[in-house]
């Protein structure tokens, strides 16, 4: 089905008070659609992780946070994207065997198990663009 | 500094109450503080209190879990107390998993927690 995105938000991720910044407009968009608090909890903590992941391993970028209708639902959409190395070994990232001084694994397999939708984009030197969904019946 | 936890101390235990959403300087900063709190009083116990936080993600879970670890190391047993059920929630269902850390549902059964763990180790 389709997606319609019915408002966007696009916000840097430049330092580590992004990380803060960009996880309280998820959070407040989260409540303002009504989600209930245990799907406000992870979208917005998954959100802190990924965040600090674009900030700490891929040099910082942007996150475009959307609000998205299939028809029959309403979804938070965001989009973390950056331009730094990539994630050269994605099948171990999600083993979780990988570990950095900032548990970039339990981070990136942690967020996919908090939302609903998950999509990877990464490429050896070009950067990553990871993007989830949270739904909720209308 | 800006945003900086007090550290309460009451007889041999100190009360944190993590009241602000924890910035990642901040957290850090935290976990000196209270280490070097510990070092100060000579405190036997502490208890975190993070029952006004709406989200916890595995950063900041993460110093939490080593601030109880070091103050263990230290000779300090600490209990973490008020964790809301979408926290747990979030924190389980990412494969976090607070090792070695000691938890009550809020600061009352925390104290209480702690005067019993402290009485087992002084016998």
């Amino acid at each position: 089905m389709p997606v319609n995105v019915l408002q966007r938000h696009e916000l840097k991720i430049d330092c580590e008070d992004d990380v803060v910044l960009v996880r309280r407009k998820v959070k407040a968009i989260a409540q303002e659609r009504r989600f209930d608090t245990f799907a406000v909890a992870a979208v917005t903590t998954a959100t802190s992780e990924l965040t600090r992941n674009a900030w700490a391993h891929g040099g910082g970028g942007v996150a475009i946070v959307d609000v998205v209708t299939d028809g029959s639902r309403i979804g938070i959409q965001v989009a973390f994207r950056d331009q730094g190395p990539g994630i050269p070994d994605l099948a171990r990232v999600f083993a979780g065997g990988y570990s950095t001084a900032r548990s970039l694994g339990l981070g990136l397999s942690g967020s996919r198990r908090l939302v609903d939708e998950f999509s990877i984009d990464s490429e050896t030197g070009r950067g990553t663009t990871i993007t989830i969904t949270k739904w909720k019946p209308f | 500094m800006q945003g900086s936890i007090p550290i309460l101390r009451i007889g041999k235990t100190l009360i944190t109450t993590v009241h602000v959403e924890l910035r990642d300087d901040v957290a850090q900063a935290f976990q000196s503080d209270v280490l070097a709190t510990i070092e100060k009083t000579g405190a036997s116990g502490l208890v975190m209190d993070i029952s006004a936080l709406d989200t916890v993600d595995t950063y900041v879970a993460r110093i939490l879990a080593e601030t109880g670890r070091m103050a263990k190391l230290m000779g300090t047993t600490s209990v973490l107390v008020g964790m809301r059920p979408e926290v747990a929630s979030t924190l389980v269902q990412m494969g976090y998993t607070m090792d070695g850390v000691l938890t009550a549902l809020n600061l009352e059964s925390g104290l209480r927690l702690l005067g019993q763990q402290l009485v087992t180790v002084a016998k």
